[in-house]
């Protein structure tokens, strides 16, 4: 992990409220692991004060991309930025996707499930994947059409995607959750990476118990620093004394999924 | 070459600029971003006797140039302190200040008498901020004789300088300052966060599972440096100046209000390197000033009409 105060956008491009920024980065493109994140300055000013953490969500060489929603003061002001804007970035940071070997990987069935904005590191994370020999479905859920601006993008790249909207105005009707919980019925997955809302990667987590699938989440918070130093972000996970809040920027923000504990009040 | 040290009594810091507790961890997690040997000193995070989960989450809450916290202070407690970080600690040359909590005064000083036993610590602070379970969850840091009485038996065990930080949540913060130099202390450092509160209008509920938190940034600044002017005039012991830090300029005003070093909190957050900017920036200022030795603006403020 490392301080670049000269990141420079060379491209971007958006639909709504979704935003695609591709940042130029050598030190940390090259370290960059998929599930791993960057902490972005979006003001030079006080306000607002902290970094916003994102999930890489490429990487080509020199360039990394970030895949964000503008939902709120932070993003917002991200938006705004254009390509040749220089950015203060530190990454890659926290621990991403557990990647096995070729010989665990090839020819497995890996499902990757993402809700909205959470789609975003698992574009990285199929390409790994697929470099290392594995079969991987993406599962897509949206509110509604205009969230699922990423799905041609996988399509493009050779990599199958299964879309849903809650409001049936794109593909299956209903939660990603319930229309991969019924591809379990035709197809066994040997793995389970998701990113997305809560109550999504808690049903996953539910489904994948039942199956017997193995899982591994990336998870959201709002972050102080993103290196461990403020103690800020936590999660609750099972430990030998029970359970224990651990940092999401420094042991995440990828956790196994048996080990989260998900608490009532962030539903 | 301009000189930035400062001779606290007690103590000589290479220069005046030192990472504050609870922002810089156990100072290793900054060791990717900067060189600690660049920096006057650092505070590790608060050490209690033993490891403490700390609090829920949400543990912050971000508002007008400003954040607040209510974390709890977590952490590995003194044992594990001093076998897994102390001894990766003592390679770093700088000054290595050691944040001590308590949930009683017995509990300050057991902390502190076993700390005494470990080599590589330069001084304590005494974060007299954490609720006393012997005063119904009050904080010492609150009243005078509460800050005399955990102080004095602190002072009476430490083999060390001690730096007592005070809470600016108090009418008059002065004479908790003058309790802590009567009881002892080597120094005081100001201002920990003030008890605040932020509320989400959509939800109904306040941002953070504590309810209230503790602001810090550069919101606090104007106030912390009044308080720091304030016992500047009153104390006679070093004090250190702590609130809202961002930069050189931030730096130089505690200075001249009186401060003898300064603590670097909430900017380590923003940007890992700040403390390591700062101290650039104090260069600067002092070449364009042509001032050569930093001391020359401790207390310099005209207040003249």
């Amino acid at each position: 992990m490392q301080k670049d105060p000269s990141a420079r956008i060379v491209n971007t491009k958006h639909w709504g409220d979704y935003f695609l920024f591709s940042i130029e980065s050598p030190i940390i493109a090259t370290q960059a692991l998929p599930g791993q994140f960057i902490m972005i300055r979006v003001s030079s000013r006080d306000y607002p004060l902290l970094r916003r953490p994102l999930s890489i969500h490429a990487r080509e060489q020199n360039i990394i991309d970030i895949f964000f929603q503008a939902s709120g003061l932070g993003t917002a002001l991200l938006s705004q930025k254009t390509s040749s804007d220089s950015l203060d970035i530190l990454g890659p940071l926290g621990h991403g996707f557990s990647l096995k070997g070729k010989e665990d990987l090839e020819d497995r069935e890996v499902a990757l499930i993402g809700g909205g904005r959470g789609i975003a590191p698992l574009f990285f994370l199929a390409q790994e994947l697929r470099q290392r020999g594995a079969e991987v479905v993406v599962f897509y859920g949206g509110k509604t059409r205009s969230d699922l601006p990423l799905k041609d993008k996988f399509l493009k790249n050779g990599i199958s995607v299964s879309c849903s909207t809650d409001d049936g105005s794109f593909g299956f009707h209903g939660f990603v959750t319930e229309l991969f919980e019924a591809e379990t019925e035709k197809k066994s997955f040997n793995f389970i990476y998701a990113c997305g809302p809560e109550a999504m990667l808690e049903k996953t987590g539910q489904i994948g118990l039942q199956k017997d699938i193995p899982a591994e989440f990336s998870l959201e918070s709002m972050m102080g620093c993103g290196f461990g130093a403020c103690w800020g972000c936590v999660t609750k996970i099972k430990s030998k004394m029970g359970s224990e809040w651990q940092k999401t920027c420094e042991k995440g923000p990828v956790f196994s999924a048996k080990n989260i504990i998900w608490l009532n009040e962030n539903k | 070459m301009i000189d930035l040290s400062v001779d606290l009594g007690f103590l000589r810091l290479k220069n005046p600029v030192i990472a504050a507790s609870g922002t810089f961890g156990y100072g290793l997690e900054f060791d990717p971003f900067i060189n600690l040997d660049d920096i006057g000193g650092f505070v590790v995070k608060g050490l209690y006797s033993r490891p403490r989960p700390g609090n829920p989450p949400p543990r912050l809450a971000e508002t007008s140039s400003g954040l607040i916290n209510a974390i709890g202070l977590p952490g590995i407690g003194m044992k594990r302190f001093t076998e897994e970080i102390l001894p990766q600690l003592r390679k770093y040359d700088t000054t290595l200040f050691v944040n001590v909590c308590g949930e009683t005064e017995e509990e300050f000083a057991e902390v502190v008498d076993f700390l005494n036993g470990f080599d590589g610590i330069d001084a304590y602070e005494l974060n007299i901020s954490c609720p006393n379970v012997k005063l119904e969850g009050r904080c010492p840091a609150l009243n005078p004789e509460d800050t005399y009485s955990v102080v004095k038996l602190v002072k009476e065990i430490s083999t060390r300088p001690l730096v007592t930080k005070l809470s600016p949540n108090v009418t008059n913060i002065v004479e908790i300052a003058q309790s802590a130099q009567e009881a002892g202390s080597d120094a005081v450092s100001l201002v920990n966060t003030f008890l605040s509160m932020a509320i989400d209008t959509e939800t109904r509920k306040p941002k953070i599972a504590n309810i209230m938190g503790g602001l810090s940034g550069p919101a606090i600044k104007p106030i912390a440096l009044r308080m720091v002017y304030q016992v500047a005039q009153h104390v006679t012991i070093p004090v250190f100046g702590i609130g809202g830090i961002m930069t050189g300029q931030d730096a130089v005003e505690f200075f001249l209000a009186g401060a003898k070093a300064v603590e670097v909190g909430t900017a380590n957050f923003i940007d890992p390197a700040a403390t390591v900017n700062i101290i650039k920036q104090l260069e600067q200022y002092c070449q364009t000033q042509g001032i050569d030795k930093l001391e020359d603006l401790i207390g310099a403020v005209d207040v003249s009409s």
